[in-house]
């Protein structure tokens, strides 16, 4: 056992996907003591908050202020609104207007922002302008309203008598605040999703309900072919030819198809995340057993299972100690891979909408079905699924690359 | 032969048919024999003629199709588990292949200590144990010391199968069943090891059954000589009667085939 783990560590693959599947797990665990909200709570009134660092623009104005003349802080100002696409939109429109090319500088802010307030009019509609294109320049335009007007902001706050609205404080452009001074700011790594929950919180959660039904539904899947299996095996004859009636009537069932039955006779209500890792479990054992059966022939007439009988042990001591070693190597490498296609299974029946009942806990696939159900890729949301979708291919990424480490190590053929 | 001598394990009929139809192949066909207590039998033959499967049966580790084992006389009952542990207490074997015979996953003291529990010294107290494993061992010349804590696959071709010796010397059973127990071994360590068979059986008076395809070592160490052909034996008889004065065609092809030193190969019959 050493030995062969000492020789599995000695596998680039084997130790390669070790460390990003070991990342993965060590995110799980120690990421909720730093963060302990709850990775299901509400914090965002809105959908698909990007990613970023959220300022409170309230607790801004009662930090310390500095001022500081940056040279730059008047292009960056009219930059953020006034960006390249921007301006190549405002070209456009004005092209399609009838202003000649040449006539427009869109390097040149004053000049730009001087022919588009002359000629754009919101109600116009060009040939081949979507309303969706349309809708786009209002909101530019509006977006633009006073974006040259470079003067003071004034807080003004109502006279608790009189109601009238008295200048309590006066922002100049030069006034600057200390992020470390505002008293809040949260850091949203990776936005937030559909409801306004924290993306990363709820992202590393997930990863952690995900490995959890990967775990189970392999160990059900693997513990019930590896019995089956066993029993077809050792014992032969009519047990076999049972075992195996059933087995080939599952193989030739695609078991997504049972899976999808399962998962919707079971309700809604009812799917908590084990259970459907253990519908997972249940409907994909067929290939373990079917392997663990070959090998397991091959093996009862070997010399040493003869001996072992010789010696009068009992059929469950040879089982465990003269046929179970030799194919464990086996059964942890298809355990490996019994615990990633769960994951991808889970992940598959949440999007149809069958997975876990979606109150309880995050999972990557619920999280995706969310992300799929308010159209995050079409609306180019990437940071509500992109992130999903890395996590699930590094977790079956690693488990591979192990099980082919381990492959390795096992079957001296595949030695490089 | 001589009926004053007992009767140790005796067959009737004894058939193993494997697979059905088409794909039915005989592989022992009614073969009768009677072996006597003390005696040293041979079964000789070409590959695939039967041997093993019929060493298989007598060791009760595949059933019969057809035909009757006799024990010690009396219709050989191995019904139940607990039966057939009685049974292999009884009788034993060494397998060809020692690298094979061994479960690589346990230690050499384990096998020893098998034996041990099987004669009913289970509840010995250690040293007494390490007592009869020393006291085997250094039956077949091998030093306990140096093999306790040590895996099977440590050791040669040669200690292993003396090994396997030394587990029969611990079991000391009526009847020892070897299967080609020198084929696999080096030409020096194949007289070691029919020594140390003979040896023990001189030591604790069982009966020896070799299974070999070797007919010049049947005739070196057996009193009676079994030639099987094709699932049958087709001549049976002392060693002297059957090697010295062969009657069958496929006896003397089988004479013909052990390679002398000082005569050109007759490689016709190949």
């Amino acid at each position: 056992m050493k030995h062969i783990l000492h020789e599995a560590f000695r596998s680039p693959k084997f130790v390669t996907g070790f460390v990003i599947f070991m990342a993965i797990l060590a995110l799980v665990v120690f990421y909720p003591l730093f963060v302990t909200d709850h990775p299901l709570a509400i914090i965002g009134q809105g959908t698909f908050f990007p990613p970023g660092i959220y300022v409170s623009v309230y607790d801004t104005t009662n930090a310390p202020q500095y001022t500081m003349m940056l040279p730059e802080a008047e292009g960056n100002r009219i930059g953020a609104k006034l960006g390249d696409v921007e301006r190549e939109a405002m070209r456009e429109w004005l092209i399609d207007f009838g202003i000649p090319r040449a006539e427009i500088d869109i390097d040149d802010t004053a000049k730009l922002m001087t022919l588009w307030d002359a000629y754009y009019d919101p109600a116009l509609r060009f040939q081949g302008m979507t309303s969706a294109r349309q809708k786009y320049f209002a909101r530019l335009d509006a977006s633009l309203e006073g974006l040259l007007v470079m003067e003071p902001r004034v807080i003004a706050v109502p006279n608790t008598e009189t109601g009238a609205f008295e200048a309590s404080q006066s922002i100049e452009l030069t006034d600057f605040v200390n992020v470390n001074e505002v008293a809040n700011v949260r850091v949203l790594p990776l936005g937030t999703d559909n409801f306004g929950r924290d993306m990363l919180t709820q992202l590393v959660s997930a990863i952690g309900t995900s490995l959890q039904i990967g775990l189970v539904a392999g160990t059900v899947a693997t513990l019930i072919g590896l019995t089956l299996g066993l029993m077809a095996g050792y014992i032969g004859g009519l047990v076999d030819d049972v075992i195996m009636f059933f087995t080939n009537l599952f193989t030739a069932i695609p078991g997504i198809v049972l899976l999808i039955l399962i998962s919707y006779s079971i309700g809604q209500e009812n799917r908590g995340a084990v259970t459907v890792a253990v519908v997972i479990g249940v409907t994909s054992w067929v290939w373990t057993t079917r392997a663990v059966r070959a090998q397991v022939i091959s093996l009862r007439n070997r010399d040493h299972v003869n001996l072992s009988k010789l010696s009068g042990h009992s059929i469950f001591h040879i089982i465990f100690a003269d046929i179970l070693p030799y194919i464990l190597s086996y059964v942890v490498m298809a355990f490996i891979l019994q615990i990633s296609s769960g994951i991808l299974a889970e992940a598959g029946l949440s999007i149809l909408g069958l997975g876990p009942k979606t109150t309880d806990v995050p999972t990557l696939g619920l999280m995706m079905r969310w992300a799929m159900i308010y159209s995050a890729h079409i609306l180019n949301k990437w940071w509500a699924f992109f992130p999903v979708i890395v996590a699930i291919a590094l977790i079956s990424f690693s488990l591979n690359l192990m099980n082919t480490g381990l492959d390795q190590v096992f079957n001296p053929a595949l030695r490089e | 032969m001589n009926d004053e001598r007992k009767l140790c394990l005796s067959g009737k009929g004894l058939t193993k048919v494997f697979g059905l139809g088409r794909q039915k192949t005989v592989a022992v066909d009614h073969v009768d024999f009677a072996f006597h207590e003390g005696e040293i039998i041979s079964i000789v033959g070409e590959s695939g003629s039967g041997k093993t499967t019929l060493a298989k049966m007598l060791l009760g580790l595949i059933g019969e199709t057809e035909g009757e084992v006799y024990f010690q006389g009396v219709k050989r009952d191995i019904g139940s588990q607990k039966k057939k542990q009685n049974y292999w207490k009884q009788i034993q074997a060494i397998f060809q292949d020692p690298f094979s015979s061994y479960n690589i996953f346990h230690k050499i003291d384990e096998v020893l200590l098998d034996c041990i529990r099987m004669r009913g010294g289970g509840k010995l107290p250690h040293a007494k144990k390490v007592e009869m494993m020393t006291e085997a061992c250094s039956f077949v010349n091998l030093k306990f010391e140096e093999l306790t804590n040590k895996y099977p696959f440590e050791l040669s071709g040669g200690q292993q199968q003396r090994l396997m010796i030394a587990r029969i010397f611990l079991l000391k059973p009526k009847i020892l069943l070897a299967d080609e127990p020198t084929s696999m071994i080096d030409a020096c360590s194949r007289a070691t090891i029919l020594d140390f068979l003979m040896q023990l059986r001189d030591e604790i008076g069982m009966t020896l059954i070799f299974i070999t395809h070797d007919i010049g070592l049947a005739y070196y160490v057996s009193d009676t000589v079994y030639i099987m052909e094709k699932g049958k034996f087709v001549e049976s008889g002392s060693a002297d009667e059957v090697i010295l004065n062969p009657q069958q065609p496929y006896t003397r092809r089988l004479l013909n085939d052990v390679p002398k030193i000082h005569e050109e190969w007759d490689l016709s019959t190949v």
